[in-house]
């Protein structure tokens, strides 16, 4: 890494290409458009984490006695709200998928900027109607919306909500179009499919899921509120309706959201083994075609979701053995990251320490979601804290991990400066402790019990309930720091050059900020995505 | 070269993203069939729901698909497979040039899209009247009344979003309209045309779907 | 694109397979086959959009439009055969 002084920014760049608010909020440039995102997606990040503090200040002690239950199922509803739909879905893609996609295969920019743009704008008109529904009552499904409940007896925000996510969701469907598109349409001469750098793959498969499922969800969402509204019976059984058939439609969505959430983290990781290891990803096409895999049989598993709802047996059995076959993709990803390592010349940058911590909790994660694929076990844990620990390991330990490493590791590319090192290290580590004392605790809880969704718990579970609490707070000041050290370095950070970690990628082959048009000529790729030299062993004679 | 060939006078359009038009069309026609795929997701969880309670109450849903004006139904297909024609003929003339041919195509899809809402406007009104929209003052002669009301609630949101999706291509066609007359569609820049087609003739075979599943249940019974 | 006249004539026959067949479900409704009606109805709605998709809209032009129309109808399947999975069978007896 080279300690270049200020002056050293390159002169003409994304960021100076056009200043005053109307430069940014007018931009067609899919850089400018990842940082409004990166800007959107932050704000909805903290107000789901002020719900969690709530939530956890709650927990700390047995009765409910913080909030009332009423409030206490809207904190929660709104919680998962806000992280699903405003902070997770959207993270990494168009973020991170924004600023990268077009530099990674080196092109000028995506393939509809306009349409970029307007999914930006939607996505905060979307989100505009959710918070409205917040500050005018709040909602109480769930961020699940069951029904009858969320049709017919909730006496809360459920229309405006629903309304807000509807429209949000042809944000997600228009960035997926427009990756495809681009992807598909704008590589530069010689960047063949194998010469992607993985991170791509995994943005390709995301987007598969976002144009595939995300209308399913629109529809069913739309008929929730129908049926709020004018009282056609779709899912009441007053009228023969079937309230599973809701939770079918619904998780034919949201369980393949849960890749959209993970397989970029995914790709994220992948950039990231190669350049601090300085090797090629061990198995380059298994983990380009497992990235596929979990987005094609991530379609196939919904149902288990369903297991004590009154689905019939036999679907649940097809579910089950679907769902252990899901794990298998994701398996040989952790094995190819772990290959990838052996013998690797690792260095431990920020960026390294985010991505074992992602390898390490995504495992347990995953391992959970196996027990959970047994529909024995499952009947046993479902409704429980054990099923939120699963999922907020892979979401929080696996996701949000990954979503951090990626934003330190471009950061420089993206800003042109350079962060403080120590203190992001530390911030890793705080996070990382912060967040196994929150959840893994709740493993523990779940199994011997404990529901969820509910504010009020039998005294013998506290300990482990402040224990949980006690790391939401940890957790809570790792996230803070990053705050603080990324924007001081905005101003104040050493330039960065090109390329500070030495990496491998066409994005480093460009200026840090990249000039607006990405690439001074299009460049021709004739080598493969990650041509480390690979370290020679040593040979003891 | 970057720019396409002149034309007439009229040069095409070429975003700056793209390396040349045949790239831009490539991309522009491939994103409209990944929008149309979304579609299908979109209206399929509809087909879906019509599917579970059309196995479950099979005698409630031929007694309510009775109910519905077949000959709206019909006249409507033929109306909509006729403008897919007119949308079809309306590329080809954007495709070899011909201006004023396509500006009637264009006109005559709008026109026989607004038969089609037309028709549709009609009948709901007509369903109205006779209490069949569901909800509180839903009304249904017969043993089937509970469950009558489930297809007519799908009867009304599938030709609902269909009649919303009409509404949609109308003004896409409006906006081809007067794109046409302004002369930014040439003969060297019709791809909108092109892309405008293909969403009008998803939108027609969505409803290719609709007849036969909502209209035809039943009409073998008699009495 | 190739012949844009013998395109525009394909049109026009196309349009007439695709009346007929309106003509044809429409009558067929009318005689009572069981639950051949609904594999008639189906059958000739898919040939429709068939000819809808292939001369109206050229799919075949690229390969890549095909996949994208194949997969989406292809998902669609898998939401509708995995869901009636679970409703056609509820009502079967697990044990004796």
């Amino acid at each position: 890494m080279t300690m270049a002084n200020i002056a050293a920014l390159p002169p003409r760049n994304y960021l100076n290409d056009g200043y005053g608010i109307k430069s940014w909020l007018l931009t067609r440039d899919h850089k400018r458009i990842a940082l409004l995102y990166l800007a959107a997606v932050t704000f909805f990040f903290f107000i789901g984490g002020s719900f969690a503090v709530l939530i956890r200040l709650e927990l700390a002690t047995p009765p409910g006695d913080l909030v009332s239950d009423e409030t206490y199922n809207k904190l929660f509803t709104m919680h998962g709200i806000m992280m699903v739909w405003f902070f997770l879905i959207p993270s990494i893609p168009a973020t991170l998928g924004n600023f990268l996609v077009p530099l990674m295969i080196g092109a000028r920019d995506v393939a509809f900027p306009k349409l970029n743009l307007a999914s930006w704008y939607i996505y905060i008109l979307g989100g505009l109607f959710t918070l409205y529904a917040l500050v005018a009552g709040g909602v109480d499904t769930g961020w699940t919306f069951y029904t009858p409940f969320s049709t017919v007896s909730s006496t809360t925000n459920v229309i405006p909500t629903a309304l807000g996510i509807f429209i949000t969701g042809f944000s997600s469907i228009l960035t997926g179009l427009n990756f495809i598109v681009t992807i598909h349409r704008m590589r530069a001469p010689g960047m063949t499919w194998f010469r992607m750098p993985l991170f791509l793959w995994s943005m390709y498969a995301t987007s598969m899921i976002f144009v595939l499922a995300t209308p399913v969800l629109a529809i069913t969402l739309s008929l929730v509120a129908i049926e709020r509204l004018f009282h056609f019976g779709f899912f009441d059984p007053a009228v023969g309706g079937d309230p599973v058939l809701f939770q079918h439609l619904f998780w034919f969505y949201s369980h393949p959201a849960v890749y959209i959430m993970v397989l970029p983290s995914m790709g994220v990781v992948s950039e990231l083994v190669a350049a601090f290891c300085r090797k090629p990803v061990f198995g380059y096409r298994f983990v380009a075609f497992a990235s596929v895999a979990i987005a094609v049989i991530g379609f196939l598993v919904w149902g288990h979701h369903m297991f004590v709802a009154g689905e019939s047996v036999y679907s649940a059995l097809i579910f089950s053995a679907l769902s252990f076959m899901v794990a298998i993709p994701s398996a040989i990803k952790v094995f190819n990251w772990t290959a990838t390592m052996y013998k690797g010349s690792i260095s431990w940058q920020t960026p390294m320490l985010y991505a074992i911590g992602f390898i390490g909790l995504f495992t347990i994660g995953g391992l959970t979601g196996l027990f959970l694929a047994a529909i024995g076990l499952d009947v046993h844990v479902t409704d429980t804290y054990f099923i939120i620990a699963h999922f907020h390991y892979i979401m929080v330990g696996g996701t949000l991990m990954g979503y951090l490493g990626g934003l330190h590791y471009w950061w420089p590319k993206i800003s042109g400066r350079l962060y403080n090192e120590f203190l992001a290290k530390l911030s890793a580590g705080i996070i990382f402790l912060g967040f196994n004392l929150t959840f893994f605790p709740q493993f523990i809880l779940g199994y011997l019990g404990m529901p969820r969704r509910y504010h009020a718990y039998p005294p013998e579970f506290q300990m482990l309930n402040v224990l949980s609490s006690a790391g939401a707070s940890i957790l809570g000041i790792g996230y803070l720091i990053p705050m603080a050290y990324l924007m001081w370095s905005l101003r104040y950070g050493p330039a960065a050059g090109s390329n500070p970690w030495d990496a491998v990628g066409l994005e480093w082959t460009t200026s840090s900020p990249p000039p607006t048009e990405n690439f001074q000529r299009t460049p021709v790729v004739t080598w493969d995505a990650y041509e480390y030299v690979e370290q020679v062993e040593d040979v003891v004679a | 070269m970057p720019e396409a060939l002149q034309a007439a006078g009229h040069p095409a359009v070429l975003a700056h993203q793209f390396d040349d038009v045949e790239q831009q069309r490539q991309a522009t026609t491939l994103g409209m069939w990944v929008f149309l795929a979304t579609e299908i997701l979109f209206f399929g969880g509809l087909f879906a729901a019509y599917l579970v309670y059309r196995t479950w109450y099979p005698e409630a849903f031929i007694a309510a698909s009775r109910q519905l004006i077949v000959w709206a139904g019909t006249t409507n297909t033929a109306v909509l497979i006729t403008s897919s024609l007119t949308m079809a003929l309306a590329v080809n003339a954007a495709q070899t040039g011909k201006r004023r041919a396509l500006l009637s195509f264009l006109l005559m899809t709008m026109a026989l899209g607004c038969v089609f809402l037309g028709i549709k406007a009609f009948e709901y009104y007509a369903e109205f009247l006779e209490h069949h929209i569901p909800g509180p003052n839903f009304q249904f002669d017969g043993s089937e009344f509970r469950h009558a009301q489930l297809f007519f609630s799908l009867y009304f949101v599938m030709t609902g979003l269909h009649a919303l999706h009409m509404i949609v291509g109308l003004g896409v066609m409006s906006v081809m309209a007067w794109w046409v007359h302004r002369g930014v569609i040439t003969d060297a820049y019709y791809g909108p045309i092109e892309i405008s087609g293909l969403y009008w003739h998803f939108v027609d075979i969505v409803w290719i779907f609709l007849f036969p599943l909502l209209y035809l249940l039943g009409r073998h019974v008699h009495g | 694109m190739a012949d844009h006249a013998a395109s525009k004539r394909s049109y026009f026959a196309i349009y007439a397979v695709l009346m007929v067949c309106t003509y044809l479900t429409w009558q067929v409704a009318y005689f009572d086959l069981g639950p051949l009606n609904t594999v008639a109805a189906l059958t000739i709605a898919v040939f429709k959009a068939a000819l809808v998709i292939l001369f109206f809209m050229h799919v075949r032009e690229t390969r890549l439009a095909w996949v994208v129309v194949a997969g989406g109808v292809f998902w669609l399947g898998i939401l509708l055969a995995l869901t009636m999975g679970d409703f056609l069978t509820r009502g079967w007896m697990t044990r004796g």
